[in-house]
């Protein structure tokens, strides 16, 4: 995967409205770089994420899907992202158990303060992915030939 | 117990207490049963059974039969007791409307399983105590019953009955079982190996929907695959991500809602050993957010519809073994 | 077929300076469905905005996309200009190219071909936006105000103040809550009851507050605007149209016996009682666990001097069903039980008393007549010691970790008065650390160092021992010092934490209002909305959201007021149409939806269906109400046949923009 061209690893990051999106925000107004791999989807909540839509990253080339929401105890709807960590967890536990990559997958809370965390924590997950190279064994080849 | 059976059957049927059973019968040959709802005591004395051979959990039939008019009379295994409370508790069986007699059971077997341990031309079978007791078309055959029963029933989790309104036989008791060897074993695999485990199996699906059909928790009115908005719609997998996919999503809306009846793994006419995907989200709740078996009651809030402040982290995954 | 605009701002250089502006509107008028695509300088402007809104009415748009700045910084903007040409304002998506991408990359072209990407999400999502319609819900002009100490009190004048109509639900006999038995209050000294019971009288005096003392809150239904609540109003066996508060009965009555709940047990009462002179409503009311009449039938004393015949034995609780546009909950606080404090003698010595007792104690209508008395003898205590934090700031779990912010004030006005009286008395006060913040509060407390003689000690209190001849061992480390004191008290006082009161965490319940793990109320955002509860329509005042004094109950129950009144004079509520809404044919009716839904918006009907086969089946299916659902959409995960979905968030629409990201 070091070949001619280097690996540009394609990372779908879906954020909170309240917290992480505004953290990303917060990045931005601050200027702090991380790689323009990360493409971020708006979510009302973390609990919004459905593992389908997981799959479905994975599925339409995704060599990385991060989810980040309000820290436990602050989402904007109370208790949202209780039941994404829950869903998570065990989401995330099933594809390792498949044999899957677990560093494929990551949840984050990032508060609507932290833009400093929301680009470290891109910046590592891209290196996380980066290293393990593309995605091959969540892949659909036929949403790779275009 | 059959004659037992059909008699309490009988009584409730001509007392007016019930006007349908929900039982079991025979097809062509003797392992080949299937559920049959029962209208009249001749109906009932001409093919209602009750042997070995009927593993099927009626629970999940309860989701049409309770509601027709009337009230319809269901034998429950212990184990399909727990399907059973698990679809009262999602309002999918309207309880009133059901008369639950629980019955005794010890282990169920298959055709697919004698076949597997190397039996042909099945004409009868009895059970005499850890042994079992097999009429071929090719003479006696005397099997133990380790090696005749599927994996469920030896590692049967529970003979106690936690629904019924009536019990034949004794009260039974929750069982410690192996149920988890298994999906220890994987996790303590590399992730290549289990990848290259999983694969082996999953590549067999044909997408007969069978797993589907006949899973209690996989009731609903339209699944997610079937339905042509919901962007995941499909008929067959066609590679390798969309047989995962199904999977992975099957095993994921059943989440804390399965209750390990291991009808899954019974109907896969490629053998794919599809409760052990159950399991691991059974063994993940119980590690992760403490003991919880679904099904045991019809109160409790399912694990994923519920959450403590100092749940683990999604992170727990990658300090986690395996690598 | 969508007809989609796609209008790029330059943002200045903020964007064009590391954007190709002109390369991505070009890209992206060559997605499907895109009919017109331009870059502009300042979007936002008013020329900007008229550019999207000529573009809607002369191409016909039927979608935008505004490649801009973040959403949350003017999303709000370009949905009213849309508006205003006729398209519905949730047919605008933003692909946020300021924050996400010009300003975090540097190189031009990653950041232009990142700027498209982002585009082609955003027109993915727009192909599949439907016009969305905010909805409206009446509003009930009325409050529901629980719990009747200062926190209520205030709130519910000042909400009658603006001409609405108030009901304050208060689960004892008389409104007035912790702050009636208050002696002094801190740091002004005066009389609690001097500057509170005008405001109770007001309260029963103005016309638009109705007061239900002695009665709970049973069942909260409904949502912001149109709550629907079932109040108990306990049997008290005095007919308060009738009864004149004359109090003849409360002399009258034989059973003396009765532990005197508003002295903190202290001293006796009679089984029929009015708890304090200036209660209000000044009604009696009967202890069923105490009166022999209700008890055995036989007495029947009161009914015989009561000359209104306002005595009824027979009368029964009764239920009030109201209705209400906000619900204030100001259900206050309680001290501690101190069973987990054992060394401190509490319950051994009857010398050994909490400061709220200690109150009662120095309270002229108290026990003592306002005497400083030992309650075991009698006798004037010569040496007093005050122990701070108790049970308060405790890791250990036999405490509350929190601080319980009312202690230091009060036990530096506590040791201030008695010295003040008593100047022969000796006053120690053992504390971890004072905390004086609150104006003219470390004035105070030095002036109870400095000008009163108080002996401030840093160090806990390890052991008070009760002794044969009466007095009180207290054994004590001085953590400055560095050494151990053994004092002879004569008297010792415990500053209990305070906490919330017990009928709080049910009553969260009833409202979905979320708490914390010390059950107090969680505000909707701790800086910037500390008075709404998250749950719309649920407003918080006084120490059921966090322990505070006076002043600041106050002032918080004045800015809850505020709210309320900003609520209720509104006629129509506009509602959030981002909502979740459940497709009827595929709901199993599992109620997976429902556990997970904060708000209690999802409930289940019996619903007839026609069947394919002509047949009738009743099934039970998931109703969203939409004025209550606020759009988090746990429900939608949570329900297996993706019958649940959210509107302007939908399945579809998140699915297609994890396409147009995905796609090479």
């Amino acid at each position: 995967m070091q070949g001619m061209n280097e690996f540009k690893p394609k990372i779908v990051a879906f954020c909170c409205n309240w917290c992480s999106y505004a953290g990303a925000d917060l990045a931005g107004t601050n200027r702090l770089n991380y790689p323009a791999d990360v493409k971020i989807i708006r979510v009302p909540c973390s609990c919004r994420v459905n593992p389908l839509f997981i799959l479905r990253a994975f599925q339409r080339g995704a060599d990385g899907v991060i989810l980040c929401g309000c820290h436990p105890g602050d989402c904007h709807y109370t208790t949202g992202n209780y039941y994404a960590r829950r869903r998570m967890t065990l989401l995330f536990s099933m594809l390792d158990y498949l044999g899957i990559e677990k560093e494929r997958t990551r949840v984050e809370w990032v508060s609507a303060a932290e833009g400093a965390k929301f680009a470290a924590t891109m910046n590592d997950f891209v290196a996380t992915v980066t290293k393990l190279g593309e995605n091959k064994r969540l892949e659909d080849l036929r949403c790779k030939q275009q | 117990m059959q004659a037992a059976m059909i008699s309490r059957a009988k009584e409730l049927l001509q007392g007016g207490q019930v006007q349908r059973v929900l039982g079991w019968k025979t097809g062509e040959f003797v392992y080949d049963i299937t559920p049959a709802v029962f209208q009249s005591v001749e109906e009932l004395e001409a093919e209602f059974v009750y042997n070995d051979f009927c593993g099927n959990n009626l629970s999940k039939y309860l989701i049409k039969e309770s509601r027709q008019p009337g009230k319809v009379l269901v034998f429950l295994k212990p184990c399909d007791t727990y399907s059973f409370n698990q679809l009262v508790k999602e309002h999918r069986i309207l309880r009133d409307n059901v008369y639950v007699i629980g019955v005794p059971c010890e282990g169920k077997t298959d055709g697919e399983t004698l076949k597997a341990a190397g039996v042909r031309g099945i004409l009868g079978l009895q059970a005499q105590g850890d042994r079992f007791l097999v009429e071929t078309l090719y003479g006696s055959q005397e099997l133990e019953k380790a090696q005749a029963l599927p994996e469920r029933c030896q590692n049967c989790k529970s003979k106690k009955h936690v629904a019924y309104d009536e019990l034949m036989g004794e009260e039974g008791q929750v069982l410690q079982s192996g149920r988890f060897d298994m999906v220890e074993k994987l996790e303590a695999m590399t992730p290549d190996e289990r990848f290259n485990f999983w694969r082996g199996e999953l590549s067999r699906c044909i997408r007969c929907n069978a797993c589907r059909n006949v899973c209690p928790a996989c009731s609903c009115e339209k699944c997610v695959f079937d339905n042509d908005n919901s962007g995941v719609a499909q008929k067959a997998a066609a590679n390798s991500f969309e047989e995962n996919m199904f999977h992975i999503i099957r095993a994921f809306h059943v989440a804390g809602r399965c209750t390990d009846c291991g009808e899954c793994s019974r109907v896969c006419p490629q053998n794919i050993p599809l409760h052990l995907l159950n399991r691991k989200f059974i063994k993940d709740i119980d590690t992760f957010y403490g003991d919880y078996q679904a099904g045991e009651d019809t109160e409790s809030r399912a694990p994923l519809t519920n959450y403590t402040e100092g749940d683990v982290e999604p992170s727990i995954v990658y300090q986690r073994g395996g690598n | 077929m969508q007809r989609i605009g796609v209008f790029v701002c330059w943002c200045g250089s903020n964007i064009a300076g590391t954007v190709d502006v002109k390369a991505v509107s070009e890209a992206l008028g060559r997605e499907p469905g895109v009919v017109y695509s331009i870059n502009y300088q300042y979007m936002c402007s008013e020329a900007g905005q008229n550019l999207v809104k000529d573009a809607i009415r002369d191409q016909k748009l039927t979608g935008v996309v505004i490649c801009s700045c973040s959403p949350r910084m003017h999303e709000a903007t370009f949905r009213k200009a849309a508006a205003s040409a006729g398209l519905n304002p949730y047919m605008v998506e933003i692909a946020n190219i300021r924050e996400q991408c010009s300003w975090i990359h540097k190189d031009m072209a990653t950041a232009t071909e990142k700027a498209i990407i982002l585009g082609r999400a955003a027109i993915a999502k727009v192909q599949l936006n439907a016009p969305l319609t905010a909805g409206e819900s009446p509003v009930t002009k009325r409050a529901l105000v629980i719990g009747g100490g200062i926190a209520g009190i205030q709130t519910a004048l000042d909400v009658a103040e603006a001409g609405f109509e108030v009901d304050i639900v208060e689960k004892e006999p008389t409104i007035g809550g912790k702050m009636t038995q208050l002696d002094k209050t801190f740091p002004t000294l005066d009389c609690a009851a001097c500057i509170l019971t005008p405001k109770m009288v007001d309260c029963a005096q103005n016309e638009n507050i109705t007061i239900f003392s002695y009665s709970e809150v049973q069942e909260v239904k409904g949502f912001v605007g149109n709550f629907r609540v079932k109040i108990k109003k306990k049997a008290r066996y005095v007919d308060e149209t009738k009864c004149t508060g004359c109090g003849l009965c409360t002399e009258k009555c034989p059973q003396k016996k009765v532990p005197n709940a508003f002295n903190l047990g202290l001293d006796t009462r009679r089984a029929i009682y009015i708890p304090f002179a200036q209660a209000v409503p000044k009604v009696a009311t009967i202890d069923p666990d105490y009166c022999n009449m209700l008890k055995n039938g036989k007495c029947g004393v009161c009914a015989k001097v009561c000359t209104a015949g306002a005595i009824n034995y027979q009368q029964q609780d009764e239920i009030i069903e109201r209705e209400y546009g906000a619900i204030v909950v100001a259900t206050g606080y309680n001290p501690i039980k101190l069973d987990n404090f054992e060394e401190y003698a509490y319950s051994q010595s009857p010398d050994v008393v909490t400061s709220l007792e200690f109150e009662r104690l120095t309270n002229a209508a108290g026990p003592t007549s306002g005497t400083l008395l030992r309650p075991s003898d009698g006798k004037h205590p010569h040496t007093i010691v005050f122990v701070q934090c108790v049970g308060s700031r405790d890791t250990s779990g036999c405490g509350k970790p929190y601080c319980s912010k009312i202690c230091c004030m009060y036990t530096a006005k506590h040791a201030m008065l008695t010295r003040e009286k008593y100047p022969d008395t000796d006053v120690y006060v053992f504390y971890i650390d004072v905390r004086t913040p609150g104006k003219n509060f470390d004035e105070f407390y030095r002036r109870a160092v400095e000008e009163y003689g108080v002996h401030y000690i840093k160090g806990m209190v390890g052991k008070v021992t009760p002794r044969a001849d009466g007095k009180l061992s207290v054994q004590a480390s001085d953590l400055i010092s560095n050494e151990q004191l053994h004092i002879d008290a004569d008297l010792v006082v415990l500053a209990a934490a305070i906490e919330p009161d017990k009928t709080a965490r049910s009553l969260g319940t009833m409202l979905t209002a979320s708490m914390d793990t010390n059950d107090f109320f969680t505000e909707a955002h701790p800086k910037l909305r500390p008075v709404e509860s998250p749950t719309a329509g649920i407003f918080l005042s006084g120490v059921c959201q966090g322990p505070k004094d006076i002043p600041e109950t106050v002032s918080q129950a004045g800015a809850a007021a505020a709210k309320v009144i900003g609520l209720l004079a509104k006629n129509k509520l506009t509602c959030n149409p981002c909502v979740a809404h459940s497709d009827e044919w595929m709901c199993n009716g599992c109620s997976s939806c429902e556990k997970v839904c904060p708000y209690g918006a999802i409930t289940y009907l019996d619903k007839e269906f026609r069947m394919p086969d002509r047949t009738v089946a009743i099934r039970r299916v998931a109703s969203v109400n939409e004025a209550v659902c606020q759009g988090c959409g746990a429900c939608t995960v949570a329900c297996p046949s993706g019958a649940m979905d959210l509107k302007g968030f939908s399945n579809r629409q998140i699915m297609a923009e994890v396409d147009a990201i995905c796609k090479e």
